[in-house]
Formats: structure tokens, sequence, C-alpha cells
């Protein structure tokens, strides 16, 4: 179990170390001065000198090694270094949005989890619902998120005023944001969870749990429904690890505050230092939930954990 | 023979579905506007101050823009946007992934080891968010996109490419080939090749989709192709200004790149469930 343990700790460790690496080689490869950036963008017309003194305040002089074990350094203290834009510390301007972030991604995957699984039990191995439900899911996956949630707005908020225009404003303004999401991620995992449930069903131990007097629910909800659990735990860690992604987009469709216009800004003003962080954090959110998963696992299904004592 | 694997094998032997059809019909439609979008409509810039805003009606089909450019013709004209992307990246991932995955598989432990631990760096962060870092080093446009896609989509391949080139390593027929001395390109290009190539294009028609959904949303970030080319994401990022005055700005480029995206993953699916049956055979 320690074992285990340290090797999943090493493994986060490498990621991250290639995660910050890979930014890092990115960051060298831009053609163009990033001074020039600092100092207000490729035509803002700053002196060389300026430029100069620039260079040497973010040690852009020095030889690109030395640039890497300080930037190492830094990133081991948890300092992820100040926005050329913003001129602000990189770990302000990531954490003041996370929480707008976190809401609408958190309520999405609930959203989407609840929605498949119910789509899954209640159309398992009923060829009708099956049918029905696997064309809507086709739909929802195919329909990119940008596409959804322009529609959505036009529908709810421009022809029926149900809910405000634009990102801002509480609640109100969380629910089209978080149905496009919802749906993008319910289309995929209701597919794969109603794919495991039916194998289930058509398992020997299902009519035994039948053939001992338990109902259609029961079979459904205490027997299938965890075996179809592993490969929707597995679909999910690559849904949550997306997430961010679609995060991005549908914050631009509803003009949101949140990570993903803290990205889209960076990334056009090429702000390498916010770049870098929010890279290092996507990476670490995704080494987190495939450790939690692991875990998961092993308290989903006894055989893994018989396997690994 | 369970009855679903049963049901499966029957289904697989029935001839092509109407939405396989329909699908390669509409794909077939898309290739004709992305080759010779002129045959359909032309002049997809000119600008009619006059005209903006129309709905759709005779005189133009999809409509107006807010600067009177006709939507249709720039549906038309983005479909070659879109396309290339798609189709390039998956393409280009396609090629940089088999040769990293077979450099896995064939070039020993170390190589192993190297190739796919770099894998899964790159696969630790979401695709979108690796293309977004690609595009902050290159700089938006059509071109940079495409690479940018094409290294969010590389690993993916290469690990396919890695498990079923390793399988294919393993097999008696290679085995058989290197005991009779054969050449090691030859095994490579006559033997391994063509056994991990099948399980490789399914997966390029797969992706081709969610290559062209990365590009387009991309373009609706305003980091691909910049204006006044004609793309999709980026038309559908400009309608959201001018949504009180004409809402079907946002249906036409949407429904474009939903309809290509579906008709591609139907097609990638029917060609799966040939593959596979013939390999359940």
């Amino acid at each position: 179990m320690a074992r285990r343990a340290a090797r999943r700790i090493g493994l986060i460790l490498f990621v991250l170390w290639g995660a910050a690496t890979l930014a890092f080689a990115g960051l060298r490869l831009v053609p163009g001065d990033p001074a020039r950036i600092i100092a207000g963008g490729v035509q803002a017309s700053a002196s060389p000198a300026v430029l100069d003194a620039i260079r040497a305040e973010y040690g852009l002089d020095r030889p690109w090694p030395v640039q890497y074990l300080i930037f190492m350094g830094r990133l081991l203290r948890a300092d992820l270094g100040a926005s050329y834009q913003l001129n602000r510390p990189v770990a302000e301007v990531i954490g003041e949005q996370l929480g707008a972030t976190l809401a609408l991604a958190a309520g999405a995957v609930a959203g989407g989890l609840a929605l498949a699984v119910a789509l899954a039990v209640l159309t398992a191995g009923r060829p009708r619902a099956r049918a029905l439900a696997r064309a809507l899911e086709f739909c929802a996956i195919s329909t990119p998120a940008f596409w959804t949630g322009i529609l959505l707005l036009a529908v709810f908020s421009f022809h029926l005023h149900w809910f405000p225009v634009l990102g801002e404003g509480g609640v109100r303004a969380l629910v089209l944001p978080w149905l496009t999401l919802t749906l993008s991620i319910a289309g995929v995992l209701a597919q794969v969870t109603r794919e495991g449930m039916e194998r289930a069903l058509d398992q020997p131990f299902t009519l035994t749990a039948r053939s001992r007097g338990a109902g259609e629910n029961r079979v459904r909800l205490r027997h299938a429904l965890r075996h179809a659990a592993l490969p929707l735990l597995t679909l999910s860690g690559w849904v949550l690890g997306e997430l961010l992604g679609g995060v991005v987009v549908v914050e631009a469709v509803f003009a949101r505050q949140g990570l993903g216009q803290v990205i889209v800004t960076a990334v056009a003003g090429r702000d390498f230092p916010v770049v870098t962080g929010v890279v290092v954090l996507a990476a670490l959110t995704f080494a987190l939930i495939s450790a939690a998963l692991d875990v998961l696992y092993r308290a989903v299904d006894p055989r893994l954990r018989r396997a690994a004592t | 023979m369970t009855a679903a694997t049963f049901t499966a094998a029957r289904a697989v032997r029935s001839p092509v579905g109407p939405a396989v059809v329909l699908a390669g019909a509409f794909l077939a439609l898309v290739c004709a506007a992305a080759l010779a979008p002129d045959l359909f409509a032309s002049a997809p810039d000119r600008v009619d101050p006059a005209y903006a805003l129309r709905p759709p009606g005779a005189d133009h089909l999809f409509g107006t823009d807010q600067l009177g450019r006709d939507v249709f013709a720039r549906v038309v004209h983005g479909a070659r946007a879109s396309l290339l992307v798609g189709l390039g990246s998956t393409a280009l991932a396609a090629l940089a992934g088999s040769a990293w995955g077979l450099l896995a598989a064939l070039g020993g432990r170390v190589a192993d080891e190297v190739c796919m631990r770099l894998a899964d760096v790159f696969l630790s962060f979401p695709s979108v968010l690796m293309a977004l870092l690609v595009v902050a080093v290159l700089g938006p446009g059509t071109r940079n996109v495409t690479i940018a896609i094409t290294i969010a989509l590389a690993p993916g391949f290469a690990r396919v490419v890695r498990v079923r080139g390793a399988v294919v390593r393993d097999a008696p027929y290679v085995r058989a080939a290197v005991n009779l001395g054969v050449p090691p390109w030859r095994i490579l290009a006559r033997h391994v090749a063509p056994n991990v190539l099948a399980p490789l294009l399914i997966l390029a028609t797969m992706n081709v989709g969610a290559a062209i959904t990365a590009g387009a949303s991309l373009s609706f970030l305003g980091l691909g192709p910049q204006p006044p080319e004609a793309e999709w994401g980026a038309m559908l990022a400009q309608s959201r200004d001018y949504f009180d005055a004409s809402w079907t700005l946002a249906v036409f480029p949407g429904a474009a790149v939903t309809l290509t995206v579906m008709s591609v993953t139907i097609v990638g699916r029917a060609l799966q469930a040939r593959y596979e049956g013939r390999e359940a055979r």
C-alpha cells in the first residue's frame, strides 16, 4: 500500500515537472522578445534602455539553463511569478478567478453524472427508449459546446427572457452555462454507462438476483449499476481532465469571468507566466483526479482490493 | 456466443444504413464546397451596408451579416478552413503519433519508457489547453491552429500505435519473418505497418470530428483565421454581438460545424463496426 502511494506521488511529481518544463520550453521557443510584451505589447515603443532594464528585472538576460533553474526553484516554493500584462502575481490572478470556474465545473460534473446515470438506468436493455436516448446523446456529443451555448442563449435569454444575457448576476446567470456543459458531459458518459449496464444485465448473476425475487429496480440499481460504475469512472477521469477546455469555451460564450477568460487573454497577449501557471494547475488537477480515481476503483470493485494485497 | 454478440455480428453484415448514406452525401457536399466554393456561391467578402442583417430570403438564402455580407456564401467558403484544420491536423497527428508509437513499440525498453512517459506528460492536460499553449507560442492563424491541434492529438495516436505495435511485434508471423532472415525495414513495411494501419485509420476518422470541433473552438475564441476570412467558429463569435437584430446569424455556421462533425462520426462508426466485425470472424 505504501509502495503504491509512493509510486503515485512520484508519478504526480514527474507529470508536474514535465508540464512545467514543457511550458518553459514553449516560452523559450517564442519568436520575439518577452521584454517587449512586458513593456506593453509588440507595437509599444520602448527605448532600448527600458527593455534592458526589464530584461534584468525579469532575469531574461541570463543564459537559459540558469533561467530554467530559477523558474524551477520558484515553482518548488509555489511561486508562479508575475503576470507580464497585469504586473500582479500569477497565483493571485488565478486564485481570484478559480471560484467562478469551480462553481461552473463542479455543478456541470454533478449534473452530467446524474443525468448520465439516470438515462442509463432507465434505458438500458429497453430497445425503444434506448434508441431515442442514443439519438439524443449523439446530438449532445456532436454539437460543439459553443453552439449549444449560443442556441440556449438565443432561446432562453433573448427570446424568452428567462435568464440574464450576460454572465454576471448570481445563480440565475449560472444556469445556462451549467446546462451547456452538463449536456455535453452527460452525452459522453451515458453511452458508456448504458453499455456497462447492458453487459451486466446479460450476466448470470442478474438472473440469479431475479430468481431470488429481486425486482427490476433493485436489479438495475443494486446489481447492474455497480458493474457499470467502473467504465463510468474511467471515462469520468478523462471528462474531468478535458473539462477545463470546455469551461474555456463556455465562459467565452456567456462572457463570464473565470479561468477561461484569464487563459484566453494570456494566450492572446503572450503572457507566459500566466499561461505556465494555468498549465501547471491543470496538470496538478489531472494528476490528483487520476489518483482519486485509483482509490475509487478499489472502493467500487472488491476484486481490485484483493489483487493488491 | 451470447445473444448480444450474435446480434452484433448480424448487424455488421447488414447493408449500409440510411444514416451512413446521408452522412456520406453531406460530407461529399462539404468537400465539394471546400474544393470549389465558387460553384455554390461567390463573393463571401462583398460588403453591402445597405443590406445588413437581413433575415433569410430569396436574395440571400441564409440572410446577411452585420456588414451586409451573404451568410450562405460565407458558410460555403468557411468549409475550406474547417476541413483543412480537421483533416490536416488529424493526418499530421496520425503520422507523428505513428512514428512516436512505433519507436516506443520497436525501439527497445529505454525508448519505450521515454516515449510513453513523454506521452503521459502531453496527455496530462486538456487537449484544448495544449492547443492554447501552442497558439500562445506560435500566434493565431489557420496554420498555427492546425499545428496546435496536431500536437494535442498526436500523443493519443502514439498510445494506440504502441499497444497495437507491441501486439504485432510479438505475433507469430513477425517472429517467423525474423527467423527467415527478412531485413528489418521489410518486416516493418510489409508485416508491421499494414496490421497497425487499420485501427489507426479508424481512430483517425473518429478524431477528424474532434479536430474540427477543436479548430472551430479556437476560432471562436478569436485565435483562428483572422478576419475577414470566413470561418464557422469565427462567424459564430461575431454573431453574438448581433443577436438581438438577427438570431439566424448564429444558426447556420453552427449547424454547418455540427452536421459536419455528426457526419464524420457516423461514417467513422460505420467503418469501425465493419472492421470489428471482420476481426471477430
